[in-house]
C-alpha cells in the first residue's frame, strides 16, 4: 500500500515537471493559438484583451473579444500583464493552470477513493464481494487522477494558455463536494461552474442525487430483492438479518435534508457571485450586458471560427432562415437526454455526471480539448464498472488518430491553402462520432454491469435460500 | 421665337443671375478655376475647382438659379452641417507629389469612396440621418455608397479626424470602382456641366487613363452667421488629376534632354482647349503654380536676379498676373502663381496654355515630417499583424511647426484607423518600436481611444496621438489580429480575392499647410486661393491593405447540414436505444424467439410483434384473438393522429 502511494506521488511530480518543461519551451508548439485548445470562450489571449479594455476604462465586453466571466478577468487579468524578466510571458498564468490541474487531480483521487469505499461497502452488504478484484496495481481513484494528469489533452489545455483547467477544477469541486456530502462546497462548485461555462448547469441533477442517495451503488432493486429474500427466511435466522434489511432500506431512501441545504447554499452562492459580478462590471456596463456577452454568446454561436466541434461549420454554411431553428434543436439535444439518463442511472449519480459532462462537451457550441480532458479523467473513476466496455481499443486509436490528424488538416487548410474547410470538418466529424460511441458504449457497459450484479445476487439468493 | 429651348433656358438663367447679382447680400454665385502644376516626376497635376454658393433659404420656397437643387434639398432635409465625398482611383504618391502642401492634405484621398458628414441634429438622430444621406448620395452619384449604411461600415471618430463631438460619421469603401458614371452626375451639379468653361476640358479618356484622379465634393452649410460667415451653403467641387504628358519632341537630340521635363500644353494633356468661360461663372481663371522647391531651383540655375525664371521655360500665353507667395514662416522659398483669365477667350480664339522647358531642372516636393507606410505581417489565414511604419523624410532644416519646449521638441502624430469587424484586432498587443527599438507604449502614446469591433455590428476604430522626439528616424507600431470566419452569405462573389482594410489617416496637428498670396482688395479673392490660405493640418492616408480570408466550401451547405444531422441522429438514436433496453430483455428475446420458432403460428407472431411495439412483455394469459384488434385500433389511432398533424402543418405552414 505504501509503495502504491509513493508511486502515485512520483507520477504526479513527474507530470508537473513535464508541464514546467513545456512551459519553458519556446512558444510551446504554438499551442496557445491552436483552435483545438483555445476557443473564443477559454482563450487567455482574449482574456488579456478584455483586461486591457477594462484597464483603459472601457467595458471588457465592449468588443466581441472577451466572453468569459468578470471574476475570472479580475483574477487572471493582472497576471496576464505581469512579466518577469528572463521568464516566458504568461508564466504566472501557466503556473495557476498547473496548480489548478494538480488540485483537480487530487480531488479526483479523493472522489475515487470515496466512491470505491462506498461501492465496496454496498457490494459487501449484497454479499457479492467476489466481483471486486482487489487490484494489485493502483486504485481507480489514483488511476483516474493520473489519467487526468497525463492525458495529452489536459497537458495541452494547461500549457496552451486556455482557462479550461480552472473551469474543470470547479466542476470537479462540485462533484467532490457532493460525493463527500460537503454541501457548501458542492453548491459553490456548481454555481461557479455554471457561471463560468453555463453547460455544467445540468449537473444539478446528479449533484442532488448524490446528496440524496449517496455515492454510486448497484441498482436499488437488488436491495429490495435481497431484503425480501432475507425476510423470507427470517423465521429461521437471528436478528442479524433484520438489521441488515433495515440498513439496506435506509440506503434506498432519498434524504431531502442535504438537498434543501444544497439549494439554500447554491442560491446563497449565486447571489454572492452575482453581487461580485455586478460590482466588477458596474463602472462600464450592466449585468444584463454580461449575460448577453457570455451566455448569449454561447447560445447563439456568433463566432464561427473553427474548433473541434461540428457546429461552427454547420452554422457557417446553414441558411440564415434556419439558423434559429437549428440553434434550438442542437441545444435541446443536450436537454432531451437528461431525463432518460437520470431515470436509468439514478442509482449511479457520479456516472450520470460523467455522462452529462461528456454529452455537453460533445454538443457544446465551442468545444475544446480541455472539456474532453475532464470527462476522460472522470472515465478512470469507473474502471471496475466499465471493464467490459466494447470498442475501447478502437476508441483509443480513434482519439489518437483524430488528435494527430486534426492539426494536419488545419495546417493544410489554413496555412498552406492546399486543403479546404471540409478536411478539417471531417476530423471534427470523426471526433464527434468517437465521443458518441464512447458515451453510448459506456452507458451500455454500466447497464450490463448492473445486469451482471443482479444475476449474481439472484444466484446468491437462490444459493442462500436453497 | 424660334430659339431652341436650351438657349432659352440659358438666356433666362443669365438674365436672372444678373438680376440676382444686384442684391449683393444674398445671391448665388459660381466660380471656376483650374490649377496646373508641374510635378517633379515629369507629371502634371491639374486641379479643377468649382465653387457654388447659395444663401440659406429661410422660408424653404426659394427658387434656385445656379445652385444644384438636389444638393440644397439634401442639406435642408438631413441638416448636414459639413460633408465631404470623394471618389478616388489610384494612390497619391506622397514622396514624389508632395506631402506638405494644401494640395496633398486636402485633395489626396484614399482609393475608393470616402464619405464623412457632420450633422446638425441631436446625437441620437445622427445615425438615422447618416443612413438617409448615404442612400441619397448613392442615388445621386450612381455609386454603392448605400453600403455605408450598414453599421459595420462606418464609425464615429471622436477627435483624431476632426473635432465634431459625436456628430461626425465617417465611412470608407476602398473597393469602389470609380468611373465615368460617377463623374457625369458630378458634372451635372455644375451650371454649365461640361459644355462650356473649364469643365469642357474634362476629356473622359485622358482623365481615366491618368495616374491618379480624385473627384471630391465638399459641402459646408452655415445656418446662422455665428462664426462670422455668411449664412448659406457652399458647394465646393474639385477634381484632381495627375497626368503624364507625352513628350512633344519624341526624338531626343542629346542626353541632357532625357532629364528635361516634358513640355506640355492643355491640348496635349487633355486633348481639348478652353473655348471661353462658362457664361454663368462669376470668374473663370487658370493658374500655373511653380512650387517652392522648383522656384528655388530655378533661381539657382539662373543666378538670383529674377524670380520668374523665364529663362528656364516658356509660356505660350502671357500671364495676366504673377502672384508671389507671402512667405512668413518657411525659409525655403516661395511659390509662384501665374494667373490667366479665360474671360477674353472664345470659340474663335481658344485658350491653350503651354509650357516648354528649356533647361533640365530637378527638384523635389516638400514632404510631411514623417512618411507613413502600412503593411501586413504574418502568413496564413489564421492571424497576422498590421504594422504602421513612420519614416522620417529627412527635412533639410528643422521642422517648422514643432513646438520647441525647453528640452527638445516633440512631434505629434495622430493616427486614425478603422478595421472591419472580421479583422479582430488585439489592442493589448500594441507594440511600439522607436528607432528600431521596442519601447514601452506609455512613454510615447499620449492619448489613445479604442472602439473594439463587434461581430457583425460595428467596425473597430483606433484613434491615437503619438508623441515622438523630433530627431526620430523611424517609428513603427504593430497590432496583432485574428482573422474572422464569415457565414457563406457574407462573402462577396470573388471571395478569394481578399478583403480590404481601409486606409488609415495620419495627421500632424502641429504642422499646418497653408499658402498666402497677396490679394487685390478690388475684387473678391478667388475661392481656390482662399482655400489655400486656410491652414489645415498636414494629413496623409496610408495604403489600403488586402487581407485574404479563409473561405468555407461554398458548394457544401446541403452536405454539411445532412451529415451533421446524421451524426446527431446517430447520437440520439443509439443512446436512446441503449437506455430503453431492459434488464434481462435479451434472454427474454431469445426465449420468445425459441417459442416462436416452436409454435410458428402467424397470429401468435403478430401478437408478439404488437407486444414488442408496445414495449411490454407478452402476457401469456392474453389470447391472441383478444389482443390484436385492440392493439390495431391503437395503431390506427396513432397513424390517424400523425396524419392529422401532418395535414394541420401543411395547412398552416405549408
Amino acid at each position: 500500500m505504501e509503495k502504491k502511494k509513493r508511486g502515485f506521488w512520483r507520477w504526479l511530480i513527474a507530470s508537473v515537471m513535464l508541464r514546467l518543461i513545456l512551459i519553458y519551451l519556446p512558444k510551446t508548439f504554438n499551442l496557445a493559438s491552436r483552435p483545438e485548445v483555445s476557443t473564443p470562450l477559454v482563450s487567455l489571449r482574449r482574456l488579456a484583451e478584455g483586461y486591457w479594455l477594462k484597464q483603459s476604462s472601457i467595458s471588457p465586453y465592449a468588443g466581441s473579444m472577451y466572453h468569459g466571466s468578470p471574476l475570472l478577468l479580475s483574477l487572471l487579468g493582472p497576471l496576464t500583464v505581469k512579466r518577469i524578466e528572463g521568464q516566458p510571458n504568461h508564466l504566472l498564468c501557466s503556473l495557476v493552470f498547473v496548480i489548478a490541474d494538480i488540485i483537480s487531480a487530487l480531488l479526483i483521487r479523493a472522489t475515487g477513493h470515496t466512491l470505491q469505499m462506498a461501492y465496496r461497502q454496498s457490494l459487501n452488504s449484497l454479499d457479492i464481494v467476489d466481483l471486486l478484484k482487489s487490484s494489485d496495481l493502483l486504485s481507480s481513484g489514483d488511476i483516474a487522477a493520473l489519467v487526468y494528469l497525463w492525458n495529452p489533452f489536459t497537458i495541452a489545455a494547461c500549457v496552451g494558455l486556455s482557462t479550461s483547467p480552472v473551469e474543470n477544477l470547479v466542476v470537479i469541486l462540485a462533484l467532490h463536494g457532493a460525493c463527500k456530502g460537503l454541501v457548501p462546497l458542492a453548491a459553490f462548485g456548481w454555481v461557479m461552474s455554471t457561471h463560468l461555462s453555463l453547460y455544467p448547469a445540468i449537473l444539478i441533477i446528479p449533484v442532488i442525487l448524490l446528496l440524496g442517495y449517496g455515492p454510486d451503488t448497484p441498482p436499488r432493486k437488488l436491495y429490495l430483492q435481497k431484503g425480501y429474500g432475507k425476510n423470507g427466511d427470517n423465521h429461521s435466522s437471528d436478528n442479524c438479518g433484520q438489521q441488515e434489511t433495515n440498513q439496506s432500506k435506509a440506503e434506498v431512501t432519498f434524504s431531502w435534508r442535504p438537498v434543501i441545504h444544497f439549494l439554500f447554499w447554491s442560491s446563497l452562492w449565486s447571489a454572492y457571485v452575482l453581487v461580485l459580478c455586478s460590482i466588477s462590471v458596474k463602472p462600464h456596463g450592466s449585468l444584463w450586458e454580461m449575460f448577453q456577452r457570455t451566455y448569449g454568446f454561447i447560445l447563439t454561436m456568433e463566432d464561427m471560427s473553427p474548433n473541434i466541434g461540428v457546429l461552427w461549420y454547420f452554422f457557417a454554411e446553414v441558411f440564415d432562415f434556419f439558423r434559429s431553428f437549428f440553434l434550438i434543436v442542437f441545444h435541446l439535444n443536450i436537454l432531451f437526454m437528461i431525463l432518460p439518463l437520470a431515470i436509468r442511472l439514478k442509482h449511479r449519480p457520479c456516472f450520470l455526471a460523467f455522462i452529462y459532462i461528456a454529452i455537453s462537451s460533445m454538443l457544446k457550441s465551442y468545444p475544446s480539448v480541455g472539456d474532453s480532458a475532464l470527462y476522460l479523467g472522470l472515465l478512470g473513476l469507473f474502471l471496475d464498472e466499465l471493464a467490459d466496455m466494447k470498442f475501447s481499443f478502437f476508441l483509443l486509436c480513434g482519439y489518437i488518430g483524430v488528435s494527430l490528424l486534426s492539426p494536419v488538416m488545419h495546417n493544410l487548410w489554413i496555412w498552406r491553402g492546399t486543403g479546404n474547410a471540409n478536411f478539417y470538418y471531417a476530423t471534427g466529424m470523426a471526433y464527434a462520432c468517437l465521443q458518441i460511441i464512447l458515451v453510448v458504449e459506456s452507458v451500455s457497459a454500466v447497464l450490463n454491469h448492473d445486469r451482471k450484479l443482479r444475476k449474481l445476487s439472484v444466484t446468491k439468493l437462490r444459493d442462500g435460500n436453497s | 421665337m424660334e430659339l431652341p429651348p436650351r438657349w432659352a433656358v440659358l438666356l433666362f438663367l443669365l438674365l436672372s443671375s444678373t438680376k440676382a447679382s444686384r442684391s449683393a447680400v444674398d445671391k448665388e454665385e459660381f466660380q471656376e478655376e483650374l490649377l496646373l502644376k508641374p510635378l517633379p516626376d515629369r507629371k502634371v497635376l491639374a486641379h479643377f475647382h468649382f465653387e457654388s454658393r447659395a444663401p440659406r433659404n429661410s422660408n424653404g420656397r426659394r427658387h434656385l438659379h445656379l445652385f444644384p437643387k438636389a444638393i440644397s434639398q439634401m442639406v435642408e432635409k438631413f441638416r448636414v452641417k459639413e460633408m465631404e465625398l470623394s471618389f478616388t482611383q489610384g494612390r497619391w504618391n506622397y514622396e514624389r507629389w508632395g506631402g506638405f502642401d494644401t494640395m496633398s492634405s486636402n485633395n489626396a484621398k484614399p482609393p475608393g469612396v470616402e464619405l464623412w458628414a457632420v450633422f446638425d441634429v441631436p446625437k441620437e438622430q445622427v445615425d438615422a440621418s447618416w443612413k438617409n444621406l448615404t442612400h441619397t448620395l448613392s442615388g445621386l452619384f450612381c455609386a454603392s455608397i448605400n453600403f455605408l449604411e450598414s453599421s459595420t461600415m462606418y464609425s464615429a471618430p471622436d477627435w483624431s479626424f476632426r473635432q465634431a463631438s459625436g456628430h461626425l460619421r465617417y465611412g470608407m469603401l476602398p473597393r469602389e470602382a470609380v468611373c465615368t458614371e460617377n463623374l457625369t452626375p458630378w458634372l451635372k451639379l455644375l451650371p454649365c456641366r461640361d459644355n462650356a468653361g473649364l469643365s469642357a476640358l474634362m476629356d473622359r479618356p485622358s482623365i481615366y487613363t491618368s495616374f491618379y484622379h480624385s473627384q471630391r465634393l465638399h459641402l459646408t452649410s452655415n445656418a446662422s452667421d455665428l462664426e462670422g460667415l455668411n449664412p448659406g451653403i457652399v458647394l465646393e467641387q474639385t477634381l484632381t488629376v495627375v497626368l503624364h504628358p507625352r513628350s512633344q519632341r519624341t526624338i531626343l537630340t542629346h542626353i541632357s534632354e532625357s532629364y528635361l521635363q516634358p513640355s506640355w500644353s492643355l491640348s496635349s494633356i487633355f486633348g481639348r482647349k478652353v473655348n471661353g468661360r462658362c457664361a454663368l461663372a462669376k470668374s473663370s481663371k487658370v493658374y500655373l503654380q511653380l512650387e517652392r522647391g522648383l522656384v528655388s531651383e530655378l533661381k539657382k540655375n539662373i543666378g538670383s536676379e529674377g524670380y520668374d525664371g523665364e529663362a528656364n521655360f516658356e509660356l505660350s500665353v502671357n500671364p495676366d498676373r504673377v502672384l508671389k507667395e507671402e512667405n512668413s514662416r518657411h525659409g525655403i522659398g516661395s511659390s509662384l502663381l501665374y494667373e490667366f483669365s479665360v474671360d477674353k477667350y472664345s470659340n474663335s480664339k481658344p485658350f491653350d496654355l503651354g509650357l516648354t522647358w528649356k533647361f533640365p531642372v530637378i527638384w523635389s516636393c516638400q514632404q510631411a515630417p514623417l512618411h507613413a507606410i502600412r503593411f501586413l505581417m504574418g502568413s496564413g489565414n489564421e492571424r497576422g499583424a498590421i504594422a504602421i511604419l513612420l519614416k522620417s523624410t529627412d527635412l533639410n532644416d528643422s521642422s517648422p511647426g514643432a513646438d520647441r519646449s525647453s528640452d527638445g521638441c516633440e512631434l505629434h502624430v495622430n493616427i486614425f484607423q478603422i478595421v472591419p469587424w472580421y479583422i479582430r484586432v488585439y489592442y493589448h498587443s500594441l507594440q511600439l518600436f522607436v528607432d528600431d527599438q521596442l519601447k514601452a507604449v506609455g512613454a510615447f502614446v499620449e492619448k489613445i481611444h479604442v472602439m473594439p469591433s463587434k461581430d457583425k455590428i460595428s467596425p473597430g476604430m483606433m484613434e491615437m496621438v503619438l508623441k515622438l522626439p523630433c530627431g526620430v528616424k523611424s517609428a513603427a507600431l504593430t497590432l496583432d489580429f485574428d482573422k474572422g470566419f464569415l457565414h457563406i452569405d457574407e462573402y462577396p462573389p470573388d471571395a478569394n480575392q481578399g478583403f480590404d482594410i481601409p486606409s488609415a489617416a495620419i495627421s500632424f496637428p502641429n504642422f499646418h499647410a497653408s499658402m498666402h498670396f497677396p490679394s487685390n482688395d478690388s475684387e473678391r479673392k478667388s475661392p481656390m486661393l482662399s482655400k489655400f490660405q486656410e491652414s489645415s493640418p498636414v494629413l496623409s492616408y496610408t495604403e489600403v491593405l488586402l487581407v485574404p480570408l479563409t473561405t468555407p466550401d461554398f458548394s457544401m451547405p446541403y452536405n454539411v447540414i445532412t451529415i451533421t444531422c446524421t451524426v446527431f441522429a446517430l447520437y440520439f438514436g443509439s443512446l436512446l436505444n441503449v437506455l430503453r433496453q431492459r434488464v434481462g430483455e435479451k434472454e427474454r428475446l431469445l426465449k420468445s424467439k425459441a417459442t416462436a420458432v416452436k409454435t410458428g403460428r402467424p397470429s401468435e407472431l403478430l401478437s408478439r410483434l404488437s407486444a414488442k411495439l408496445r414495449g411490454r412483455s407478452q402476457e401469456p394469459s392474453q389470447s391472441p384473438s383478444e389482443s390484436s384488434p385492440l392493439i390495431n385500433s391503437k395503431l390506427v389511432l396513432k397513424v390517424l393522429l400523425m396524419a392529422a398533424l401532418a395535414v394541420a402543418w401543411q395547412y398552416y405552414f405549408g
